[in-house]
């Protein structure tokens, strides 16, 4: 058992590498909404009550691969309290298009037919019918009593099977697109991606030590604790009104209007408080039928996903098959590179192939690479981002292979890295030059680390390490900002708040005009209260919505100025502003920003604050790196983590206990990753764990703390130099802790998750351990 | 279906309701009393997300009939607070920034709060005992540790 008597070490190390200092930013206000979220007022999407609301449910398809020869819903719509059942008939057709969803894109008639089953169902769990009715007990009721006559087809689960020729198909109308072009051949292999840069293969030949790894990874899930839930009322006049948890509100609003064939002006989203997403949430599921439902019954209608229907039909992320070979020179500089990347993308294409094959080599200065992707159809729920989506995949067997190479030139592992990794100028194998970066900066933190310096002995004890890397997005951010006459700002914008965002926007605000972060009352607005915003997701909040503050801030600051010009009867240019206080240039007149505020009215009435951004260039990418001991039970294989370190660049990081708290966050999913969990299969292509009992996420108990190093090398494309933080952190976790095992058992380990079974196997296989 | 009368008292208060037998007491509390502090997240008491006490007892709402409720006491997240203002758990949690999205906080939270009813002065492990009931997929429990940890006096 993990021994947790000595591990309280003080977290919150900062290491900076040339970021200034500030009065706001850098410090650690209690959070905005904290308050109304420990008394229990805050306001989730499960919440939601309204008059005359009925409950709605779906009903799911038991069956993996199949084809839908009827539906009778008659039983059903006769049960007393029933007010309505709806199937795909009900929604519209919206064949031929496809939408933009901020991080990924969707193809039209895959939404829709994901929503609800068209003529065929795909997965277990595919959503086949939905009932409303006036509790959640008669519609549960409902379900069992439509009928739906299925005529059974075999089903592929693992991307392997399903890339052969003789597999099953799901999609009789999908053909591979190779290399940007339609080969018209029919084949559970949606996409084809290559990157290629140098000559690969004379790089290889001539190289003086190479190294290969070969992996498989479980289909694992987000595993947020709010089930996906979603209110709708939609009124006699047309106007649709969806309340829900969702990670985007205008990504939603976006995905209704099309799904439902109506503009996007008569869907209003009113984004409630979410329970979790990590990228989970950025499709629509439920929302649609609840609307459909909505508009059938004239009543508003809540459906909330049941935790078997969250793991069931609800976005996991993509299980893989990935091959890698590296080669150095005799001096130990990396001179090639090749990855072999197969990704479940579920039952619709899709999978999140391009960042994976953007991620696979992203640490590394690597002259000759290439790169090749595939995006393959299997029967299980759509896939949906998952923090940092295919960069977990890939970063495992990339750092196997480092690690390999590093044994056979006698290095240590993070020297080894440290004379390989990529800085500002490298060019990445998908063309992209690196600006400023802070990945070596990482590794050297890591190296002088005092986890890294300390001793680790004892049998069948291990250390591990691991790097890994995401690129973080900017996408379009809006902000508002109306100053009160108290001299506080009332901010909306439009970024639902996962983990804290509101609080590292406004500090950016407050930052920005010398004002306290207390004397900043943020919110999200709904799709009606604030300018387009993409969705909480690539790391964007803190970075975009945080620079679209900073601009409304410089706004307010702006129309302040001729507020204090008009009232000093002066002109703009002779008022300047610093440190909260406006003076004449001459000096002869001052006011803090609070005395202005009060004479707003006399001056013109209300100021607002207004910014809307769209940074395409300045994203700064973020580097993670994991440090892990382990020791691991002989007798049973289970592994127990000892120490565990992440070291992550932030660029400059906003509310330093957030940072902090994404880095413990995404690490400790990718221990979750490593060590437990997957989606486990019957034959027949059902999963046999939809419980969060059997699908076993990490407790309390399975953990030390979590220490955490925040590097901050500034990035160059934003104000106050801030990266995105909330992804990196889950890549190089399953590496780190796989290496770890293997250092603790003298084993080599090839797929995930690493379960005490595979581990024994692994051991018997090998000569015994020298550590034994 | 006939309707159960049930006598109780939540949070200090008196408080009377009609339920179906087959009514859990978390599905009483969020719908019909509106008490939506406490939270759902998987309904089969392996997530801990609907933590509230019974007669002083910590137990998964979900998992008990709102009829098993009758003349007992029940205490939910909204309880905890008062009018001279946050528990310190609760202040803890803020300070330690123990919360992400919060969906899991009101469980931990009352849960935290029975460990420290039962012992006040409970050691790094005795709490990630108590709380693995509790499940947390934001945070990597670190900071929800660190906060009961110094509300309870015990960081080391
Ligand atoms: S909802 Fe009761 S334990 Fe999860
Ligand atoms: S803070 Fe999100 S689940 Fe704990």
């Amino acid at each position: 058992m993990t021994d947790h008597g000595e591990t309280t070490r003080k977290g919150g190390e900062i290491r900076n590498f040339g970021t200034q200092t500030y009065k706001v930013v850098g410090t650690r206000p209690i959070r905005h909404d904290g308050t109304d979220k420990v008394t229990g007022r805050a306001v989730y999407g499960g919440d939601i009550r309204l008059p005359g609301m009925l409950y709605g449910q779906i009903l799911r398809s038991p069956h993996a691969h199949a084809r839908i020869q009827r539906i009778d819903t008659s039983r059903a719509e006769a049960l007393p309290g029933v007010h309505a059942v709806v199937t795909a008939a009900d929604l519209p057709d919206t064949t031929g298009g496809r939408i933009d969803l901020g991080e990924g894109h969707a193809d039209t008639k895959y939404m829709r037919d994901n929503i609800l089953a068209g003529d065929k169902v795909l997965y277990r769990g595919h959503a086949v019918a939905g009932v409303a009715a006036v509790s959640l007990h008669v519609a549960e009721e409902a379900l069992a009593l439509i009928d739906v006559d299925y005529e059974l087809l075999e089903p592929v689960i693992d991307v392997e099977t399903a890339m052969k020729d003789s597999a099953p198909l799901l999609h009789e109308g999908l053909t591979t697109t190779e290399l940007n072009e339609d080969t018209g051949r029919k084949s559970n292999i949606a996409m084809h991606i290559r990157h290629e840069m140098g000559d690969v293969q004379q790089a290889f030949a001539g190289a003086a030590h190479v190294a290969e790894a070969e992996i498989r990874t479980a289909t694992v899930h987000q595993g947020y604790i709010e089930p996906q839930n979603g209110t709708a009322s939609w009124s006699e006049d047309g106007q649709l009104t969806i309340w829900t948890s969702t990670q985007g509100s205008f990504t939603a609003q976006k995905q209704l209007a099309t799904i439902l064939d109506i503009p996007v002006s008569k869907v209003r989203v009113i984004p409630q408080e979410i329970g979790g997403g990590f990228g989970g949430k950025i499709p629509v599921y439920v929302e649609p039928v609840a609307a459909l439902l909505s508009r059938k019954t004239a009543h508003p209608v809540k459906i909330i996903m049941t935790r078997a229907d969250v793991f069931e039909s609800t976005g996991p992320t993509p299980g893989s098959y990935v091959r890698v070979k590296m080669a150095t020179d005799a001096s130990g500089k990396l001179v090639a590179s090749e990855a072999h990347i197969a990704l479940e993308a579920g039952a619709f294409p899709g999978a999140e192939i391009g960042a994976a094959a953007m991620c696979v080599f992203s640490c590394y200065d690597i002259p000759h690479a290439v790169v090749d992707g595939y995006d393959v159809v299997v029967n299980k729920p759509k896939s949906a981002p998952y923090r940092a989506p295919g960069a977990t995949q890939v970063t495992w067997p990339v750092e196997k292979v480092m690690d390999d190479l590093a044994r056979q030139l006698g290095k240590d592992p993070v020297a080894f890295r440290l004379d390989n990794a990529a800085a500002e100028g490298t060019r990445r194998v998908d063309g992209i030059v690196y600006p400023r970066i802070g990945g070596r900066e990482c590794l050297e933190v890591a190296r002088d680390s005092d986890h890294y310096q300390s001793e680790l002995s004892g049998p069948y004890r291990g250390r591990g390490m691991a790097i890994g890397y995401w690129f973080n997005i900017g996408l379009k951010s809006a902000v508002t900002a109306s100053v009160n006459a108290d001299g506080t700002v009332h901010l909306v914008e439009g970024s639902t708040d996962i983990g804290g965002t509101r609080t590292s926007v406004a500090m950016q605000f407050a930052e920005t005009l010398g004002l306290d972060a207390a004397d900043i009352y943020p919110s999200v607005g709904d799709t009606s209260a604030i300018g387009y915003t993409d969705v909480t997701g690539g790391s964007r909040v803190t970075y975009a919505t945080g620079w679209a503050a900073y601009e409304a801030a410089e706004d307010v600051k702006r129309q302040m100025i001729e507020r204090a010009a008009i009232l000093w009867e002066s002109s703009a240019d002779q008022v300047e502003y610093s440190d909260g206080v406006f003076k004449t240039r001459d000096g002869s007149k001052s006011a803090d920003f609070k005395q202005l505020a009060q004479k707003l009215e006399d001056t013109g009435g209300p100021v607002v604050g207004r910014a809307t951004v769209h940074p395409d260039t300045g994203v700064g990418g973020s580097f993670a790196v994991n440090i892990v001991d382990v020791e691991v039970d002989p007798d049973t294989g289970k592994v127990d983590i000892l120490r565990f370190t992440v070291i992550q660049d932030a660029g400059k990081a906003i509310h330093p206990s957030y940072v902090e708290g994404q880095m413990q966050g995404g690490s400790v999913q990718g221990i979750g990753w490593a060590l437990n969990e997957e989606y486990a299969y019957t034959e027949e292509g059902r999963m046999a764990n939809s419980t969060f009992l059997d699908y076993r996420m990490p407790t309390s108990l399975d953990l030390p703390m979590i220490e955490t190093i925040i590097v901050e090398v500034p990035n160059p494309g934003h104000p106050y130099g801030v990266r995105g933080v909330g992804e990196a952190s889950i890549a190089p976790p399953p590496a780190a802790v796989a290496a770890a095992v293997e250092n603790a058992t003298g084993t080599q380990l090839n797929v995930l998750p690493l379960r005490p079974d595979r581990i024994i196997n692994a051991m018997e296989d090998s000569i015994p351990a020298a550590a034994g | 279906m006939s309707k159960i009368h049930v006598q109780c008292t939540i949070n200090g208060e008196p408080t009377e309701f009609l339920c179906e037998a087959r009514q859990s007491l978390l599905e009483v509390l969020r719908e019909e009393l509106g008490f939506t502090g406490t939270k759902e997240g998987c309904n089969d008491g392996n997530c801990g997300a609907c933590s509230v006490t019974v007669d002083g007892v910590l137990v998964d709402s979900c998992l008990i009939l709102a009829a098993e409720v009758q003349d007992k006491t029940v205490g939910t997240v909204e309880g905890l607070a008062s009018a001279e203002g946050l528990h310190p758990l609760q202040q803890k949690f803020l300070e330690h920034a123990s919360l992400q999205c919060g969906i899991c906080t009101p469980g931990f939270l009352v849960a935290s709060k029975a460990l420290l009813d039962a012992n006040p002065n409970p050691s790094q492990h005795e709490i990630r005992h108590w709380l693995a009931g509790n499940l947390c997929r934001c945070t990597g429990y670190d900071k929800i540790v660190r906060a009961v940890l110094d509300a309870a006096g015990t960081a080391e």
